[in-house]
């Protein structure tokens, strides 16, 4: 097990000119020894680079990796001792499923009686003690996937088990088993764990800490409360959370922030040097207010829409589009009523140049 | 249990009709002919015998043939130790991609190109201890080397040149086999610790089983029915120590006029094809497969 620290940038081409050029811009970050961890972000963000660097399967081209304090960066995953699990299934067509986990352990010479244990607490684990003999090229999709995550965990000694979309092709309701069955793990074995996804729900139920990347940049790193309470960046308030957090572009006088033709006077206490922002606050705390109240905005309905649980009211006012996720039965509001919703408030953000500043 | 019967329909048979027809007249009916003279003396075309099985009990039992077929089943499987491993062996040492690959693959491929009465033409000069290199070359290492005159010479030297002309089929078919494994899968290795003979032993040789199986039919199927390049080279002697079935059979049919027992022979040959086929492709699909490893019962 290990802390894992990157200073580092990665270009596939040489010579990088521009940001565009590169996979990873520059970025430092630390990974801390035992922790659950999630890299999330859409395809292309750099993710799986960012991942293989730190295994040692691409090597980056500029800066290191170091993994406790030592620099790694030159060495092959064997020597750093790394465990990854790849998105597709890969297990050894000619071996059984014992073989199949016990092949890491062979490799490294553990004596035949301890790898037999191991084997078989790795298999009670992801429920295959069954299937134990049986040809590994045999077997389903799902099954071929949890050997390779069996292998990835089956040695106990490792550095960090990284995790490549590793339930892209698991049934749905056994992708829900077997994400709880990786935190459980998580909490047993105390590894360290990284966990690459385009899935901000399988990225917010597995990991404690979220690593949010777009175009080659980290833009927050944080608990699932932190990427909703306050998205450091306007592509994390767009990402997580679904709708997605309402942004209003507009300018502030010290005082009061203008937006879609109308003034909303900034919460007592609230400071913003006047200058161009974006406002952003989640469809979860836009409220229904009373007419002419301070800090809502009078908006013509454009659609509602019944999700069961909740209500989506979409409003629009001078082209701006906000969204607000509303209780069931709370509104009588059919579409081109104008309704007054509550933007200003204690969960709202303020961003400038896509950067949280408020 | 359901109780519900599929509704039965035989005449889709009748779309089989127009396949059946095609194979009737290309392989059926020119078998049949075959099978027609197997049975038959035919002294004249006035005048024919049925003879039964007698042509096939008389083949069987010839001392000719006895010898032919074992120099048969001992060259075929010195054709497949020879290329199989060489040709594995060289797909793994082509360059994977950029122009080094493609210009690895028309070399490689060239030999393939070359039709079989020049390759033993080719191989006849190259023989030669006066004007061929290799014949030459060997007489200077001081090898008393002479493919007319020494029947192991004459042997291996068609053996070798089997190897020259198709081994690189072996190699290109792995070759694909190898290219189609996905990367993931040498990481992963790399990642479990697998040395480099792992890999080759538990991920590259297991995926090029499906190509490997073909190129050994291949290789299999051709060098049984080896007939042009010792034809040309050595023309089956010296004595008849290079005498493979095919040429065996030509004799029978087409220099003595023996067209009972050729016809009766030809049968036989087509059914030792195909026995042998059938008991190596069964043998490769299970080799492999049931291998279990004592420790992790």
């Amino acid at each position: 097990m290990a802390r894992i620290e990157l200073d580092l940038a990665h270009a596939y081409r040489p010579n990088p000119q521009q940001d565009s050029d590169y996979a990873l811009l520059p970025l430092k970050m630390t990974f801390e020894d035992g922790g659950a961890y999630a890299l999330l972000g859409p395809s292309g963000c750099g993710k799986t680079t960012l991942l293989n660097i730190m295994s040692g399967l691409v090597m980056p081209s500029q800066g290191g990796v170091k993994f406790d304090g030592q620099a790694v960066t030159q060495r092959s995953p064997q020597q750093r001792n790394i465990a990854q699990v790849f998105q597709f299934p890969v297990i050894y067509d000619t071996m059984t499923v014992a073989e199949n986990l016990a092949f890491p352990l062979r490799n490294r010479k553990w004596p035949a009686d301890q790898i037999k244990q191991r084997v078989g607490v790795i298999a009670e684990m992801l429920e295959m003690s069954g299937q134990l003999n049986q040809r590994a090229s045999n077997l389903a999709a799902d099954a071929k996937q949890k050997i390779s995550l069996g292998r990835g965990l089956v040695r106990p000694d490792v550095s960090a088990v990284l995790f490549d979309e590793p339930l892209t092709v698991i049934d749905p309701h056994l992708k829900w088993q077997l994400r709880r069955k990786l935190k459980q793990i998580h909490h047993e074995l105390k590894l360290t764990l990284i966990y690459v996804t385009h899935d901000q729900v399988e990225a917010l139920t597995f990991a404690e800490q979220v690593v949010v990347m777009t175009r080659g940049r980290a833009v927050q790193v944080g608990s699932a409360a932190d990427l909703f309470e306050r998205p450091s960046h306007t592509f994390v308030g767009h990402f997580i959370g679904s709708p997605g957090m309402n942004f209003l572009a507009g300018r502030s006088n010290g005082s009061a922030f203008e937006t879609a033709g109308a003034t909303l006077p900034l919460a007592a206490g609230a400071e913003l040097p006047s200058g161009d922002y974006k406002l952003g606050v989640r469809p979860e705390y836009v409220s229904l207010a009373t007419a002419n109240a301070p800090g809502a905005l009078p908006m013509e309905v454009r659609q509602v829409q019944d999700v069961g649980t909740h209500v989506i009211l979409s409003a629009v006012r001078e082209g701006v589009l906000v969204k607000a996720r509303l209780a069931p039965d709370s509104t009588q509001l059919q579409v081109g009523d104008t309704a007054w919703l509550q933007v200003m408030g204690s969960h709202t953000c303020f961003y400038k140049n896509e950067e949280i500043v408020a | 249990m359901s109780t519900t019967t599929k509704p039965v329909n035989q005449k889709a048979w009748f779309l089989i009709l127009p396949m059946l027809l095609c194979v009737a007249f290309s392989a059926i009916l020119p078998l049949m002919v075959v099978v027609n003279y197997s049975v038959q003396d035919i002294i004249s075309p006035e005048r024919r015998v049925f003879v039964g099985t007698e042509w096939f009990a008389a083949i069987m039992r010839d001392e000719e043939l006895h010898g032919a077929l074992l120099r048969q089943i001992t060259y075929s499987f010195a054709v497949l130790a020879v290329e199989l491993p060489l040709g594995i062996l060289l797909a793994l040492s082509m360059p994977a991609k950029g122009w080094k690959s493609s210009a690895a693959l028309v070399i490689v491929s060239l030999s393939l190109l070359i039709p079989w009465n020049v390759v033993g033409t080719i191989w006849q000069i190259f023989g030669r201890t006066d004007i061929g290199l290799m014949g030459a070359a060997l007489q200077g290492m001081g090898i008393e080397y002479s493919y007319t005159g020494n029947a192991l010479h004459a042997w291996l030297t068609v053996l070798l040149m089997d190897v020259w002309h198709w081994t690189p089929l072996v190699a290109l078919l792995g070759y694909a086999g190898l290219r189609s494994i996905p990367d993931a899968y040498y990481q992963a290795a790399s990642i479990d610790g697998a040395s480099k003979l792992d890999v080759f032993w538990y991920v590259q040789l297991p995926k090029m089983r499906g190509v490997l199986m073909i190129a050994v039919l291949l290789r299999f199927m051709d060098s049984f029915m080896i007939y042009t390049e010792p034809f040309v080279l050595t023309g089956g002697g010296p004595g008849n120590s290079t005498t493979f079935l095919s040429q065996f059979l030509t004799q029978k049919a087409v220099g003595q006029f023996d067209l009972g027992p050729a016809a009766a022979f030809s049968l036989i040959y087509f059914l030792i094809i195909l026995l042998m086929c059938f008991v190596l492709y069964n043998w490769m699909q299970r080799v492999g497969t049931q291998a279990k490893e004592a420790g992790h019962e």
